[in-house]
């Protein structure tokens, strides 16, 4: 299992927080539009963590 | 995973992908200016355009479609949809109501004075596009075959993710080993741009293939829900004389208070039957604005026959519109979901670029064992 959590843990956690955003702006203005975005914005802050961190 | 079974899903992600990508890569370069429609039209002048007489008094629905009929002899109409910016009113007419989308006019017409509004200098280019990301000037068969790659595309998308655990075993989320070959740097790349992306990429993907099922789906709400509706009608010539349109609308917003009309399709139309007007309503919360419903009212006597619940399919094909285009946030989201697009060619060309390399060094330069070294 634990391996199963390395290989996939962040795609997993990344690809909730990105539905979590693309529901959130589907209900409601205003703060449901910045939850979305902070979601949908959250894996490629990530991706730009590993980028500089794990390029090597 | 046993060897073999790796074995059989990288043949499932190779060869659905070699399927689709060519059609994929069309599809992100054209929805990317798609995403920002809007912005290109506003840009382009559609927000510089004035009323007439800004204030003043607005034609009746009534009015507006005896004037875009005038300009139109010998048509009928089919839609009448309504700008939520600006006093516009948009007509479309044809030779008659069920005419192809390619045989209809499409007249925006201002509300106050009469005068058709001038179409925006960018739509021609912008409605190239759309029909290219649409159907490939293909129509129906273009639309469903543009449908059946999408579904190639989900299936290279999982098993991608299936082909992702192999070579992740030994590396950190994210690795890049840039140092490496290019072939070795580029496949993390694809590894990592193909992880971040992967639910926006699925509903993106899921629910473009849905909308390619638009026509089917309204058809077959037409044959079941609007069949009942039509059957009292059987053997009646269509409405000799038509009622009033403004009392139509009114009588549904009656009938649904509280709900914005969206637009409304006459008799004979795609969307409603040979005898009625259908008033869709829409509500006014970011969900139910996509969640039209409409009233059918008799086109002879103007009274109101039927409000109608949309089916299930008819329901999800309308949710599917914004999680696709990606308009249903501000501003903020139609960057990311521009960054995302982008982000998907990445993959897509990476993955062509691995594909292109496979044979040209034996043996194949990167394999699981290789990925762990």
């Amino acid at each position: 299992m634990s391996g199963f959590l390395k290989i996939f843990g962040w795609p997993i956690l990344l690809a909730l927080v990105s539905l979590i955003g693309l529901v959130a702006a589907l209900i409601g203005d205003g703060a449901w539009d910045g939850l979305s975005w902070l979601c949908l914005a959250a894996p490629l802050a990530v991706l730009v963590w590993v980028l500089l961190t794990r390029r090597g | 995973m046993r060897p073999a079974t790796v074995r059989i899903w990288s043949l499932v992600h190779k060869w659905t992908s070699l399927i689709c990508t060519v059609f994929l890569l069309m599809l992100c370069v054209t929805g990317l200016p798609l995403i920002f429609h809007h912005e290109i039209d506003d840009l382009t002048g559609h927000d510089r355009w004035r009323p007439a007489n800004p204030g003043g008094p607005m034609l009746t629905y009534d009015q507006v479609l005896e004037t875009a009929l005038k300009r139109r002899p010998g048509e009928v109409p089919i839609f009448m949809s309504f700008d939520d910016d600006r006093p516009v009113v948009n007509v479309t007419s044809g030779p008659t109501a069920d005419a192809p989308g390619s045989r209809m006019t499409f007249a925006p017409i201002d509300r106050t004075s009469g005068d058709p509004v001038p179409p925006t200098p960018a739509g021609g280019v912008m409605d190239f596009i759309l029909q290219l990301h649409t159907d490939l000037f293909l129509g129906l068969a273009g639309m469903l075959f543009l449908g059946a790659m999408g579904l190639l595309f989900a299936a290279s998308v999982i098993s991608g993710i299936v082909v992702y655990a192999p070579f992740m075993r030994r590396l950190p989320f994210g690795t890049v080993r840039a140092s490496r070959s290019a072939r070795v740097k580029w496949l993390d790349y694809h590894n990592v741009l193909g992880a971040v992306t992967l639910a926006w990429v699925l509903v993106v993907g899921v629910t473009g293939v849905v909308n390619t099922l638009a026509g089917p789906i309204t058809d077959s709400w037409k044959a079941g829900a609007l069949a009942s509706l039509s059957a009292p009608y059987q053997g009646k010539p269509p409405p000799a004389r038509m009622a009033s349109l403004d009392a139509a609308v009114r009588t549904a917003q009656a009938a649904m208070p509280g709900m914005e009309v969206q637009f409304v399709a006459f008799p004979g139309s795609g969307y409603s039957t040979g005898h009625h007007y259908a008033v869709f309503l829409h509500g006014t919360t970011p969900l139910t604005r996509h969640l039209a419903r409409p009233a059918l009212i008799d086109a002879e006597t103007g009274d109101l026959t039927a409000v109608q619940d949309m089916p299930l399919l008819s329901k999800v094909l309308s949710l599917s519109q914004p999680l696709h285009f990606g308009d249903y946030g501000g501003l903020p989201l139609k960057i990311l979901w521009a960054v995302l697009d982008l982000i998907t060619l990445v993959v897509l060309g990476s993955g062509v670029y691995l594909w292109l390399g496979a044979g040209r060094r034996k043996p194949v330069a990167v394999t699981p064992d290789e990925a762990r070294a």
